[in-house]
């Protein structure tokens, strides 16, 4: 895994960043992080310009991509609000929502079609809480080789909180879905422009009734930042994010299969296990992302970090097995040669984020690789070797950790 | 009027949200227990759910000079802010064709046809790579 360096600098007027010059103003202290991707570029502007906001990794100011840094990964399990990684397709947004206005419509193949205001949900269905990893399907695109183009993420487009709202399943029950129901679409306050597709998703039937899918109004136990989509977020438990439809105001029942853009052209991988195909391969069949993969990292060192030689080294970090619960932890001391099982810390729920620990010994000074691999409770592993995909989708290579022992 | 993160306010959404922002307080009784299986957390407390209103930056317009710049000005500023262009990595002109065109054909971004090439210059300047 790169580095992740954190330096302040003065950029003094046109002065180069990774090969651009992106300052019109001179004189201007910026902190900046090297996020290691390769061939660049790779240094980002860490940002506190965003209200309910701290310090972000910069990815697109509008519409706003800001990338959780990821030191925030070793503080513990639950990702804080004011970190937690924010993605808008469009930049059409509305920046104020009013909570006494607000509505959520159910409607379609419905017998009773439903406007909800935030009341009707707080008060009128049972609440459900349950903790879950949000990551963007791009997730580490930026890691990619060769690089492919998109959202430029390193590993820091995910999060976990304990989310809490209503069930879908409650909410579609009250509308009462009509025999032959096939999807239900689900659609924010987030404009397209113009006539170009707005960003809308569509769950199966039987999926939006499992009772685990969520209407969230609650993270980590506060209303949700307008950036994560206050005052409602679809939660999708073991999916990937493209499903969490933030600013929910629109709920469809179709008696058909969605075949919307978002659905039938993007957000689409290569229908191979991992998601992988050869960079240039052609009439691969394709389907959807849906489920996650388990992925592993360590937190508390960074590439070139010194360790004690021969003592124990405390290493840690977090787990999660994606669809499914964290199954067990292994750390390699050798670059995968040998592998020890790490400790793992409290389940906080089987969709979230798992704390690991392991206490490898180095056994003389040198140079070391430190491999950290996740297997989830459906005996999947991280592999060895990363995919490729030309929409950078669903990395989760074993991650690596080279560090210095003397 | 709503105003929108983007401080573009196409006409197409005008009448979209209703009216400027009052303060609000929502009472949340809490109707049932966690669901089964959900970790014991100290009792969570009475949620209130109130309006939020936020001014975001706006991108500003960074792009260092070059062949073309004032095409991809005039042209890409709509939608999205100069970082989405300048942190991709070096593409191959042919796949930069392939982005301009995704952005027209599928984003029904609005791009004047004549400046077609000038943008494909540009990001062949600042982020090209050979094939």
């Amino acid at each position: 895994m790169a580095g992740h360096l954190i330096t302040r600098r003065t950029l003094l007027g046109a002065s180069a960043v990774g090969g651009l010059a992106l300052l019109s103003r001179p004189s201007l202290a910026r902190t900046m992080i090297d996020l290691g991707l390769p061939g660049g570029p790779a240094e980002r502007e860490i940002t506190t310009s965003f209200p309910t906001k701290a310090a972000m990794v910069l990815q697109r100011t509008r519409g706003p991509l800001l990338e959780t840094p990821f030191d925030v990964f070793d503080k513990g399990v639950f990702t804080p609000n004011d970190q937690f990684f924010v993605r808008w397709h469009w930049a059409f947004i509305p920046n104020a929502v009013d909570a006494e206005d607000f509505t959520l419509k159910v409607h379609g193949h419905v017998n009773q079609p439903l406007s909800l205001s935030l009341k009707d949900l707080l008060k009128g269905f049972p609440r459900v809480e349950l903790a879950a990893v949000n990551q963007c399907s791009g997730n580490s695109r930026g890691f990619f080789e060769p690089r492919v183009p998109g959202g430029e993420w390193a590993n820091g487009a995910m999060g976990n909180a304990l989310w809490a709202g209503v069930s879908l399943k409650d909410v579609l029950d009250r509308a009462g879905v009509k025999a032959g129901a096939k999807h239900v679409r689900l659609g924010g306050l987030d404009q397209a422009f113009a006539d170009a597709p707005r960003f809308i998703k569509s769950l199966d039937i039987d999926h939006a009734r499992d009772g685990e899918v969520m209407i969230a109004y609650a993270m980590n136990g506060e209303q949700l930042p307008l950036l994560n989509g206050f005052p409602l977020r679809v939660v999708v438990p073991g999916w990937f994010s493209t499903y969490w439809i933030k600013m929910l105001n629109d709920i469809e029942v179709l008696d058909r299969p969605d075949d919307n853009f978002w659905m039938a052209k993007a957000y689409k991988i290569p229908d191979t296990p991992g998601a992988n195909m050869k960079p240039g391969e052609t009439g691969v069949p394709t389907v959807p992302i849906t489920k996650m993969i388990p992925r592993s990292f360590i937190t508390n060192l960074q590439a070139g970090d010194k360790v004690a030689a021969g003592a124990p080294v405390m290493t840690r970090g977090i787990a999660f097995g994606g669809d499914c619960g964290v199954a067990k932890v292994d750390l390699s001391p050798d670059g995968g040669k040998t592998w020890l099982p790490a400790k793992l810390g409290k389940d906080e729920g089987k969709y979230g984020f798992r704390q690991w620990q392991a206490e490898p010994t180095l056994p003389a000074a040198g140079n070391y690789t430190l491999m950290v691999r996740c297997t989830n409770e459906n005996g999947l592993a991280q592999p060895e070797m990363p995919n490729w995909n030309p929409g950078g989708y669903m990395r989760n290579v074993i991650e690596s950790v080279d560090v210095v022992a003397g | 009027m709503p105003r929108f993160m983007s401080g573009f306010m196409p006409r197409f959404m005008s009448g979209f949200m209703s009216r400027m922002i009052l303060p609000s307080l929502l009472g949340l009784g809490l109707l049932a227990p966690p669901a089964p299986g959900s970790a014991a957390e100290p009792e969570t407390p009475p949620l209130e759910l109130k309006s939020e209103s936020i001014e975001l930056p706006f991108g500003g317009s960074d792009f260092p000079p070059g062949p073309g710049v004032e095409a991809v000005k005039r042209n890409c500023l709509l939608c999205h802010s100069p970082r989405m262009i300048l942190y991709q990595p070096a593409l191959t002109k042919a796949a930069w064709t392939k982005e301009v065109d995704k952005m027209i054909d599928v984003f029904k971004a609005p791009v004047n046809p004549d400046d077609i090439p000038a943008i494909i210059d540009y990001l062949m300047h600042v982020r090209g790579a050979e094939d």
